[in-house]
C-alpha cells in the first residue's frame, strides 16, 4: 500500500510547514467569527430629512411617525427640498420626504395631497427598499386619519408569509454561503500551492524517479484535502450554533456529503492548475481568476435569475452554482435528499470529472 | 508603443541625469511588455470585472417563479395571474392546489414565491396572500413589493367606490428615485471597481516587481549604478502609474458606453482624485516592498491586507452602515472607502467638487503620510 505512505507524507508535510497548520485552523474560525456581520445586506439606519411645508397636526404626526420608527435615523426637518437635496448630495441623508403645503386640508376634504418620496439610488436596493418602507409609513398614517376603507383593502390584499428565515435575519442566508466560500478557499488554493510548490523546491524530481503511479500520487494528494474539509465544516457548524444559534435545517449527513463533494471538485481543480503553472505567482493568478468568476456567478451574493440569459447559462458550468443551491435548500430550507438530488449529481459529475482530468495532465517526464 | 518611441527620442536628446533616468523607465517598461501572462492579468482582469458586475451581478427582480395557488380558477383570477405572467418580473411555473404543495416546491427549489386567492378574490378583490422564499431577505421584499404593485393594477376599474379609494392611496405617495431611476447596479459597482483594481494594480504589481529585484539579486546590481536609489524607485513606479491611467482611462470609457454608466461629474476631477488615489497605492506598493522579502509574501501581504479589507469593509458589495459599530471604525481607516465614496458622487451623482472636499482631503491626507512614511522607511533602509 504505496498510497499510505504517500498520504502520511502530505499530512508531515503540512504538518511540517510552520504556517499551513495554523492558516487552517484559524482562517475558518476568523471567517465564521467576523464575515457574517460583515456580509449584511440588510438595509438598515436610513438615514431621513424631512421638508414639512405644512406644519399642520397631521403633518407633525407623519414627522413623528418617521422619527419612531426605528428603521430609519431622522436628520432634522430642513426648509425647503433644495437644502434637503444638499444634504443627499454629501451624503449626509439618503431619503428626502416632502409634505406638500396644504397637506391637512386637503387629506381632510377627500382630495389626494401628493406627498413626495426622493431616494438615493445609487445603491439601487437600498434606494428602493427605502423608499417603499418610507411610503408604508405615510400610507398608514394616510389611512389612519382619513379612515378610508381603501386602505384597508389594501392592507387586506397583500398578506405575507415569510418561509423559512421568519425574521429575516440576512446570517441564515449568508452562513451556508461561507460554507462554500471557505471550502473553496482551502481546498482551491492549496492544492494549487501544492504541486508547484514541489516544482519549484524540486522535490518533484525524486517523485518522479519512482515506481509511484500517477493515479496512486495524485490520489494522495486529494485525500488530505477532503479530510481538511471534513474538519473545516464540521467546526463551521459548530461555530455556527455557537455564535449565532443557527443550526441545519436539514439532515446533516447532506451537508458533509455536499462538503465532501465540493472539496472533490476543487482540489481537483487545483491540482490541474497546479500541474500546468511553473511559478507559484502564476498558479496564484490564474486560480484567483476562476475563483472569482465563479463566485460571481454563483448566486451566492445575487439571485442567478436576476442575470441575463448569457450570464444563467453559465450557471449550468459552474459547480458552485449546484453548491450554494442545494447547502442552502438543506440548511436554510431543511430539504432532504429528494430536493438536492439534481445537484448532487451534477456535482458528483463535476467532480469525477475534474479527478480525471488531474490525473491525466500529471506528467513524470519534464 | 508611442510612449516607448517618445521615451527613446527623449532620451536621446536629454541631459545625462534624465537619460539615465529615462532609460530605467524603459528598462522596467520593457520587463511589463514583455511577460505575456502578467499583461493578460492586467488587461483582461478589468474587462473581465467590468463585464461581471455590469451585467451579470444585479439584484433586479427578474424571472421570478411563481407557483398560483388557487381552488376555482374564475375569470378574475384569471386576470390577475395573466398580469403578473405578462410582466418581466414573474414567470408563473405551475398552479398548485394548496398551499402546502406550493411550500414543498419552494422547499425543493422548484419555485421562489407563492400567490394564494383566496375563494372570494373575485367577489371582493381581497384575500390574497404572498408565500415567499425567505431565505434571501432583501430579494423577498422586493419580491413582494413588486406582486403587490402588479395586482393593485390588476383590480379592475368597478364601480365601487372602495376600488377607486385604493388606488387613490397609492397614488397618494410621490416615489422618485434620484440618479439611478432604473435602479441598476452597475451604478453602485463601477466606482467599486475602479478603487479595487486601481489598488490592485499599483500596490500589488509595484510592490512585485520590486521584490522580485531584490529575490534575484539584481537590484544589487542597479543600486551600485550611478542614479541615486530613490530614483531607480520612482522609475520603477512610474510604467504602473502610466499603466494604471490607461486602465482608468478604459474602464470610464467601458462604464460609458458598454454599460451605459453616465458620467454626470467633471472628468478633469475624476482624473485628478484618481490621481492621488494612484499615487496613495503606489505608495502603498513601495511599503509593502520594504517589508517583504520574497514575491510570495509581497503577494499574501497585498491580498491580506489591501484586497481582503477592500472588498469586504469599503462599501464595495456590503454597506458599511449595517456594520456593527467595531467594524464600522476599521472601515473609517480603508482610503479605498473614500475613494469610492467620491467617485460615486462625481460620476453619478454628478456633484461639484465642493460637495467631496471631505473625501478630497482624507485622500491627500492619507497620501501624504503614506508617501512619507513608505519614503522614510526606504532610506532607511539603504543606509
Amino acid at each position: 500500500m504505496t498510497i499510505k505512505y504517500l498520504i502520511q507524507k502530505e499530512f508531515l508535510q503540512i504538518r511540517r510547514n510552520s504556517f499551513l497548520p495554523r492558516l487552517i485552523v484559524v482562517f475558518p474560525i476568523m471567517i465564521m467569527c467576523v464575515m457574517p456581520w460583515v456580509m449584511n445586506m440588510e438595509i438598515k439606519n436610513i438615514v431621513v430629512d424631512v421638508v414639512d411645508n405644512d406644519r399642520s397636526t397631521m403633518s407633525q404626526q407623519l414627522v413623528h411617525q418617521v422619527e419612531a420608527s426605528n428603521y430609519f435615523i431622522f436628520n432634522g426637518q430642513k426648509d425647503s427640498y433644495q437644502s434637503a437635496l444638499k444634504e443627499i448630495e454629501t451624503s449626509k441623508a439618503d431619503v428626502v420626504m416632502v409634505i406638500p403645503p396644504d397637506f391637512e386640508k386637503d387629506m381632510t376634504n377627500g382630495r389626494m395631497p401628493q406627498v413626495l418620496i426622493a431616494a438615493n439610488a445609487v445603491n439601487g436596493t437600498k434606494g428602493s427598499i427605502g423608499g417603499a418602507y418610507l411610503s408604508q409609513i405615510v400610507m398608514s398614517s394616510g389611512a389612519s386619519v382619513k379612515n378610508a376603507e381603501g386602505y384597508q383593502a389594501q392592507s387586506s390584499l397583500s398578506d405575507v408569509l415569510f418561509l423559512y428565515n421568519k425574521h429575516q435575519n440576512y446570517k441564515v442566508y449568508m452562513i451556508p454561503a461561507l460554507f462554500a466560500m471557505v471550502l473553496m478557499m482551502m481546498c482551491g488554493f492549496l492544492p494549487a500551492l501544492n504541486i508547484v510548490g514541489e516544482k519549484e523546491a524540486g522535490t518533484i524530481e525524486q517523485m518522479n524517479v519512482t515506481p509511484v503511479s500517477k493515479w496512486a500520487f495524485i490520489l494522495a494528494k486529494l485525500i488530505p484535502y477532503w479530510i481538511i474539509a471534513l474538519f473545516i465544516i464540521a467546526v463551521c457548524l459548530i461555530l455556527s450554533w455557537a455564535i449565532y444559534g443557527i443550526t441545519c435545517q436539514g439532515p446533516i449527513a447532506l451537508v458533509f456529503l455536499l462538503a465532501i463533494l465540493l472539496a472533490l471538485f476543487w482540489s481537483s481543480f487545483g491540482l490541474i492548475i497546479s500541474n500546468y503553472s511553473d511559478t507559484m505567482q502564476q498558479a496564484i493568478f490564474v486560480m484567483w481568476f476562476f475563483v472569482v468568476c465563479m463566485l460571481l456567478l454563483s448566486g451566492l451574493f445575487t439571485p442567478t435569475r436576476s442575470m441575463p440569459s448569457w450570464a444563467y447559462a453559465t450557471t449550468y458550468v459552474n459547480p458552485m452554482h449546484y453548491f450554494v443551491d442545494a447547502i442552502r435548500t438543506v440548511f436554510v430550507r431543511g430539504g432532504n435528499f429528494q430536493s438536492i438530488a439534481h445537484q448532487v449529481f451534477a456535482l458528483a459529475c463535476f467532480a469525477v470529472f475534474m479527478g480525471g482530468w488531474a490525473i491525466q495532465s500529471y506528467r513524470k517526464n519534464s | 508603443m508611442y510612449l516607448l518611441t517618445w521615451l527613446v527620442r527623449l532620451k536621446d536628446r536629454g541631459i545625462e541625469g534624465m537619460k539615465t533616468f529615462i532609460s530605467f523607465i524603459l528598462k522596467e517598461a520593457k520587463h511589463i511588455l514583455r511577460d505575456k501572462r502578467t499583461m493578460l492579468i492586467l488587461f483582461g482582469m478589468p474587462i473581465a470585472m467590468m463585464l461581471l458586475f455590469g451585467f451579470a451581478v444585479t439584484t433586479d427582480v427578474k424571472n421570478v417563479r411563481t407557483v398560483v395557488v388557487t381552488s376555482s380558477m374564475d375569470y378574475q383570477t384569471q386576470q390577475a395571474v395573466e398580469l403578473l405572467a405578462q410582466s418581466e418580473y414573474f414567470t408563473i411555473t405551475t398552479t398548485a392546489n394548496t398551499p402546502q404543495d406550493a411550500e414543498q416546491l419552494i422547499r425543493n427549489q422548484k419555485a421562489d414565491m407563492a400567490i394564494v386567492f383566496g375563494a372570494d378574490f373575485a367577489a371582493k378583490s381581497l384575500g390574497v396572500q404572498f408565500i415567499v422564499d425567505g431565505s434571501d431577505p432583501n430579494m423577498a421584499q422586493q419580491w413582494i413589493n413588486y406582486a403587490q404593485q402588479v395586482l393593485l393594477s390588476s383590480i379592475p376599474s368597478k364601480t365601487g367606490a372602495m376600488t377607486e379609494a385604493a388606488r387613490g392611496m397609492s397614488s397618494f405617495v410621490n416615489s422618485k428615485m434620484l440618479y439611478n431611476p432604473q435602479m441598476k447596479s452597475a451604478y453602485n459597482f463601477v466606482p467599486a471597481i475602479m478603487g479595487m483594481l486601481l489598488m490592485l494594480i499599483c500596490a500589488m504589481m509595484t510592490s512585485i516587481s520590486i521584490v522580485r529585484e531584490k529575490e534575484k539579486g539584481t537590484m544589487e546590481v542597479l543600486l551600485v549604478s550611478p542614479v541615486k536609489p530613490l530614483l531607480i524607485i520612482i522609475s520603477k513606479a512610474i510604467p504602473y502609474m502610466v499603466l494604471a491611467f490607461v486602465i482608468l482611462t478604459t474602464i470610464l470609457l467601458m462604464a460609458r458606453f458598454v454599460l451605459d454608466v453616465p458620467l454626470q461629474g467633471s472628468i478633469i476631477w475624476i482624473y485628478v482624485i484618481s490621481t492621488i488615489y494612484i499615487l496613495l497605492a503606489l505608495s502603498f506598493g513601495l511599503l509593502i516592498s520594504n517589508i517583504a522579502q520574497t514575491q510570495l509574501v509581497a503577494l499574501l501581504m497585498s491580498a491580506m491586507v489591501l484586497l481582503v479589507p477592500i472588498i469586504m469593509l469599503s462599501g464595495m458589495l456590503f454597506p458599511v452602515e449595517s456594520m456593527p459599530q467595531i467594524l464600522r471604525w476599521i472601515s473609517a481607516v480603508i482610503p479605498p472607502r473614500y475613494y469610492i465614496q467620491a467617485m460615486r458622487k462625481l460620476m453619478i451623482m454628478g456633484v461639484g467638487v465642493e460637495q467631496v472636499a471631505q473625501e478630497l482631503t482624507i485622500l491627500v491626507g492619507f497620501t501624504l503620510f503614506f508617501l512619507g512614511l513608505s519614503l522614510a522607511k526606504f532610506n532607511k533602509r539603504l543606509e
